[in-house]
């Protein structure tokens, strides 16, 4: 994009130099069928190599684990490889070998369908991703929509996993993912509709080059979005405060209850698949994506896109480490009674400002004054929200009834330390 | 758009969308039919992709495998006899010829009608979607909006209990 990054193949600040390279080069000595075939091709394993391969196996899998366990005060995998870092790779390694049982009652077809469906949305999730200026595998015009069109997907095979499993356990499972996801939907959509109504496109990369223009994230714009996007987006991934499609304190595994082998370790590297793709998304729409004032001349911007992406899921990492699972009937009021009236708020508030901005022709630094009015804002309503529908804060840890009534630890004699 | 790639996905789109909507038809089991009718959604919009109309592609997964489809899953899931599966009914005579008679009329009005080839892209935005919308269109825009509200309340009226009746009464 700038002057500063140049269009030989060897700069890496833009990968695209090199793939452009190869598909000349193809184009000059085979026929023109060749590249058509070999630049998808070649972008996957681009894609396969500076993402998915350091992402979703070294973060997905062992940093999730690790960074969980540090914050439970445990080790986490540690003993194959150094630091435990071959772990993923252990771990495929015993599930190919396990057996995939099929119950015989179930619906073999359904059941066996569900982990293809499951899959498939997660690759195609990618595809309107802008990994740099000219990074992309496909700008659309309404990439916006093709994500959302696309994350509808994988509730139906996780649907089609609870009912064909045939178990009780799995139906309620899949019943609760697609209540879920139904509810969650709505103030999902409302959240990402502020951001289209304000950039005034639905194209990924052009979100992207309207924050870079007015040097101003979308996440200070619009807080409230962005909070009522990551709340959403994680229940309808299913990550733990809202994991009750696979609560096994309630249901054993939900969905997932009936399957083994490889066939459940597609959902679950998928399912960090799918946090990854949310992830990505965040950072595209809300954190500014592969740009980062100026710094992307400097840094490869598909480096600061990935990193991003990664300071995001690792908030989704946080609050699973750390937060207790929520009730369902708990989680389903949430939605309705307070994400969606925010989410209303956020919309009417955003609009408002485009239009007064537009209207009035005024400077762009004027967004900077919004941002700030917006914060105010969104606070003020979140807070006075929650008093109307009563949730208070609670004063925890509260001391037990009966060391209350004791007044207190006692200190056992002759010891040192202890009590209080 | 032209090429290689747009004859094999349009054959390919093709049978897959005709072979699930036949096993729609055919299929017993009520649960397999949704799922393959979600199939055949998903390859309608295939066909939009095709036409270069990508917002009405993405609507068509958004609406109707996104919600529409669901919707059915919870009404399969809802009702009791869902496990008696589909029967030979007294209906399926009828719905043979209905469906003999709508075929014909389509395909008199597929060899009838003169179709104008667009030389280049008709470049149908969303914008411009968006803008008929809400300026020619507006009226009936907001009347189909009105009636979506007035079938929610109603939805809501039909399930309410007595009980609950009683607790906003009082």
């Amino acid at each position: 994009m700038g002057p500063l990054v140049t269009d030989h193949w060897y700069d890496l600040r833009d990968l695209s130099n090199i793939s452009r390279e190869i598909l000349e080069g193809i184009d000059k000595v085979a026929p023109s069928e060749v590249a058509y075939i070999v630049a998808p091709v070649l972008g996957f394993v681009a894609f396969f190599l500076i993402f998915v391969l350091p992402s979703q196996l070294i973060v997905g899998v062992y940093g999730e684990r690790r960074i969980i366990g540090r914050m439970q005060a445990r080790r986490g995998p540690n003993r194959v490889g150094p630091f435990g870092l071959l772990q993923p790779i252990a771990d495929a390694i015993k599930l190919l070998q396990k057996e995939a049982l099929t119950p015989k009652t179930a619906d073999r077809a359904i059941m066996w369908a569900a982990p293809i469906f499951f899959v498939a949305p997660a690759v195609l999730l990618f595809a309107t991703i802008p990994f740099g200026p000219r990074m992309i595998f496909a700008d659309i015009p309404v990439a916006l929509i093709y994500f959302i069109a696309i994350s509808a997907l994988p509730v139906l095979a996780a649907f089609m996993a609870g009912w064909g499993s045939n178990n009780k356990y799995s139906l309620y499972g899949a019943m609760r993912v697609v209540a879920m996801s139904v509810s969650y939907e709505v103030p999902l959509v409302l959240s990402l509709l502020a951001v289209v109504v304000f950039s005034s496109t639905m194209s990924l990369q052009g979100i992207v080059l309207f924050q870079a223009d007015v040097n101003l994230w979308l996440v200070f714009m619009m807080p409230l979005a962005f909070l009522i996007y990551f709340i959403s987006v994680s229940a309808e991934l299913n990550r733990t405060p809202t994991d009750i499609a696979e609560a096994e304190s309630e249901i054993v595994a939900g969905y997932l209850t009936e399957y083994s082998g490889m066939k459940w370790g597609l959902f679950y590297g998928m399912d960090i698949g799918y946090a990854l793709a949310a992830s990505a998304f965040a950072a595209t729409v809300f954190l500014g994506g592969w740009s980062m004032w100026g710094l992307e001349e400097w840094v490869p911007p598909w480096m600061i896109f990935i990193a991003k992406t990664h300071l995001f899921y690792f908030v989704f990492i946080w609050t699973r480490g750390t937060l207790p699972r929520l009730r369902i009937d708990q989680l389903m009021a949430f939605a309705w009674k307070f994400l969606l009236p925010l989410a209303v708020f956020n919309l009417f508030l955003v609009s408002l400002e485009r239009l007064l901005w537009v209207e009035n022709d005024i400077g762009d630094g004027i967004v900077f004054a919004f941002a700030a009015g917006n914060l105010v804002a969104s606070a003020a309503a979140a807070y006075l929200w929650a008093r109307l529908l009563g949730y208070r804060p609670e004063r925890i840890p509260t001391k037990p009834r009966l060391v209350r009534e004791a007044g207190g630890y006692v200190p056992v004699e002759g010891q040192t330390g202890g009590g209080e | 758009m032209d090429g290689a790639g747009v004859g094999i996905a349009f054959w390919a789109l093709a049978f897959v969308t005709l072979g699930a909507a036949g096993g729609v038809m055919v299929s017993r089991n009520l649960l397999h039919a949704v799922l393959l009718l979600i199939v055949t959604f998903i390859g309608v919009a295939g066909f939009f992709v095709l036409l270069s109309a990508e917002f009405i592609a993405m609507a068509q997964i958004v609406i109707y495998v996104g919600a529409i489809a669901v919707l059915m899953l919870f009404a399969i899931v809802l009702t009791p006899r869902t496990i008696r599966d589909n029967s030979e009914t007294a209906m399926v005579g009828p719905a043979i010829l209905l469906g003999i008679a709508l075929g014909t009329v389509f395909l008199f009005v597929i060899y009838d009608t003169e179709w104008a080839v667009v030389a280049s892209d008709p470049a149908l935005s969303a914008e411009d979607l968006g803008k008929a919308l809400l300026s020619t269109w507006v009226l009936p825009f907001e009347i189909a909006s009105v009636l979506l509200t007035a079938a929610l309340v109603g939805a809501i009226m039909l399930v309410r209990t007595s009980e609950e009746e009683a607790e906003d009464d009082a």
